[in-house]
């Protein structure tokens, strides 16, 4: 469980995250939605460690979090991917993937040397474990692909491969989605449901494709100028006056009231 | 036209001189070039982080003499190497603990970094003149010449000689040796790509939860490795003076730049060029000319510049570089 208390992160004079307070149940797969600007890819930055907070706490399972660096929170198990897709660019996607679980026994200059044995079986591990979630994603014939040769939405597919190569708790998406086309975000949201039953993982998911959000997520939470607007079922947030009014925009209320 | 005597002469004035120089130079540039890509700033202690290795080789050397051990044709600095690599090691990483991290829980601008090591630069000055004095010293024991300038003559029966002294010869060796080392290290083992994936994109590394401050470590222990043998190997082949080691920081981060900073392939590639442009525009080219032209009279020493201006080289190179590609040739970080 991941519980955001009061949360402000400030730039100079300007509110980003402005006293957001929410929680993340354990085993959900939560959205968050909001306009641009919001302050969604803000709040995330703050909870992962990558950005320090101006005031508030994030709680993990009651344990506070709030301020620690990001490979720390990682090796709690609280993973995240990024907006803007970022990749090693000068390394294989194979290597990419490779590269995630950090604090790997060869990262340790003396057991480069004297355990060789383990390190070797370690990576063959990895190379395997690699090679399921590529298969995962159809992106195989890629493995031997620089990873900065990449389109853009086989770069979204990378961030979200990354995080399937540990045992996550909780997983934050940040619109994993955008720039994927459709058949394939079909794919990723199936990717995401059978994460959550199958392996226990909590996602917090920023997307703004409503179908997809209302496919995947129970509940919603929906962030306007740094604050949290609303929060429920999918179908209670579409319903939502504020909502509608700050995000949604009429054409869907009229849709709606027309469906209705 | 004598082109044989020509080339010995152009072999044996330039060539191994630059050559020599250029490796030194080129193992200076790297480990400026690996603190740029995983620090991000220039490191301006770099020159006498050199300086202090060295001065703790010749140190444990001299007590390696006085007890009668030698490396009977090599150097016994050789022998002292690894006890000055750990204690620069040991330095720089109290350095790092004293200085650096601070800055770096600050998230201080790369500037602040250099300012910082530009203090540290003059602390670690102090420490080496107080270490082993200001004077200058001469530490190459072991055999002199690998092929001497009689034996050469007497050999080929030409009237140029060739030397090639064992100081040059054991320079390009220790650096093919360490180069290959250090670049097998950074492409094939887990640390190394750790290192190359933090200097890629810090934030996702963090993410991929790789410590920041293992990474860090390694690399002050590497570029410690890299000074220390940098350092010997430049001493060995001219001698040891404390105040050279900042001159030669200029031509070091000339070479870095100019192969591209945060490039380990470029700062090699950098060395060699500042290396031979130095060399060759401050060697007075009449002997060779002679050879090649033997009706010509040229006026002068067709030289292009004292070697008292041999410095003006790396500025120009540093000029031109930042001018029209600032990334380098091998499309490093931009500076
Ligand atoms: N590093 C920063 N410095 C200054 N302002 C920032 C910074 N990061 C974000 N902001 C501002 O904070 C606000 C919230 O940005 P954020 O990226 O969190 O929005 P978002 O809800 O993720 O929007 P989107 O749906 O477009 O991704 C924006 O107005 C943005 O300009
Ligand atoms: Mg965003």
């Amino acid at each position: 469980m991941i519980r955001v208390e009061d949360l402000h992160r400030h730039f100079g004079g300007f509110h980003a995250v402005d006293g957001a307070s929410l929680t993340i149940e354990t085993g959900s797969i939560t959205g968050l939605i909001g306009p641009n600007g919001a302050g969604k890819s803000t709040l995330f930055n703050v909870i992962a460690g990558v950005l320090p907070p101006t005031s508030g706490r994030v709680f993990m399972d009651n344990e506070d979090i709030t301020g620690l660096p990001p490979h720390t929170l990682f090796h709690k198990g609280l993973l995240r991917t990024f907006q803007l897709a970022h990749e090693f660019s000068s390394m294989t996607v194979r290597e990419n993937l490779m590269m995630v679980p950090g604090a790997q026994s060869g990262e340790t200059i003396w057991k480069t040397w004297l355990q060789r044995g383990r390190i070797w079986r370690e990576e063959a591990e990895l190379r395997r474990r690699a090679d399921e979630v590529l298969d995962f994603l159809t992106i195989r014939h890629l493995a031997h692909e620089k990873a900065g040769n990449l389109s853009g939405g086989q770069k979204k597919l990378l961030e979200l491969g990354r995080t399937m190569m540990v045992d996550a708790k909780v997983v934050f998406l940040d619109e994993v989605g955008a720039g994927v086309n459709r058949t394939l975000l079909m794919t990723i949201a199936d990717a995401i449901i059978r994460l959550n039953r199958e392996r226990g993982y909590t996602f917090c998911v920023i997307e703004h494709d409503m179908d997809f959000i209302g496919k995947l997520c129970d509940p919603v939470i929906v962030m306007a100028e740094g604050k949290v607007l609303a929060q429920g079922s999918a179908a209670d947030i579409m319903k939502n006056e504020a909502v509608i009014e700050a995000y949604l925009g009429t054409g869907l209320k009229n849709k709606d009231m027309v469906g209705a | 036209m004598d082109i044989l005597n020509a080339l010995v002469a152009f072999l044996n004035f330039v060539f191994i001189p630059a050559a020599a120089y250029g490796a030194q130079l080129a193992l200076g540039a790297l480990g400026v070039t690996l603190i740029y890509a995983i620090l991000r700033f220039s490191n301006f202690a770099h020159g006498d982080t050199m300086a202090f290795g060295t001065a703790i080789t010749i140190l444990v050397t001299w007590g390696l003499q006085s007890w009668g051990v030698s490396l009977g044709p090599l150097p016994t600095a050789l022998l002292a190497l690894p006890v000055g690599i750990a204690a620069t090691a040991a330095l720089v990483l109290g350095t790092d603990r004293a200085v650096y991290r601070f800055y770096r829980a600050q998230r201080a601008a790369p500037i602040i970094f250099v300012m910082a090591s530009v203090g540290v630069m003059f602390v670690m000055n102090g420490l080496t003149r107080l270490l082993i004095g200001v004077d200058e010293y001469r530490f190459d024991d072991g055999a002199r010449f690998i092929i001497a300038v009689r034996d050469f003559r007497e050999w080929s029966g030409l009237a140029e000689g060739l030397a090639l002294r064992s100081t040059q010869a054991l320079t390009l060796v220790v650096t093919v040796i360490v180069c290959a080392a250090l670049f097998w290290f950074l492409n094939r083992t887990k640390s190394g790509k750790a290192m190359r994936a933090y200097s890629d994109n810090e934030d996702l590394a963090l993410l991929s939860g790789i410590d920041p401050e293992r990474v860090v470590r390694l690399t002050w222990i590497i570029a410690a490795g890299l000074a220390t043998i940098a350092g010997t190997l430049y001493g060995l082949d001219k001698s040891f003076k404390a105040f050279n080691y900042f001159q030669i920081l200029l031509p070091i981060f000339a070479a870095a730049i100019v192969g591209g900073l945060g490039n380990p392939v470029g700062a090699i590639a950098g060395g060699f060029l500042v290396a031979f442009s130095e060399v060759a525009v401050t060697y007075p080219w009449v002997k060779v000319a002679g050879y090649l032209f033997p009706g010509w009279q040229p006026g002068g020493l067709l030289q292009l510049l004292g070697t008292e201006y041999k410095f003006a080289v790396s500025f120009v190179i540093l000029i031109v570089v930042l001018l029209f590609r600032p990334t380098g040739l091998f499309r490093g970080k931009s500076v």
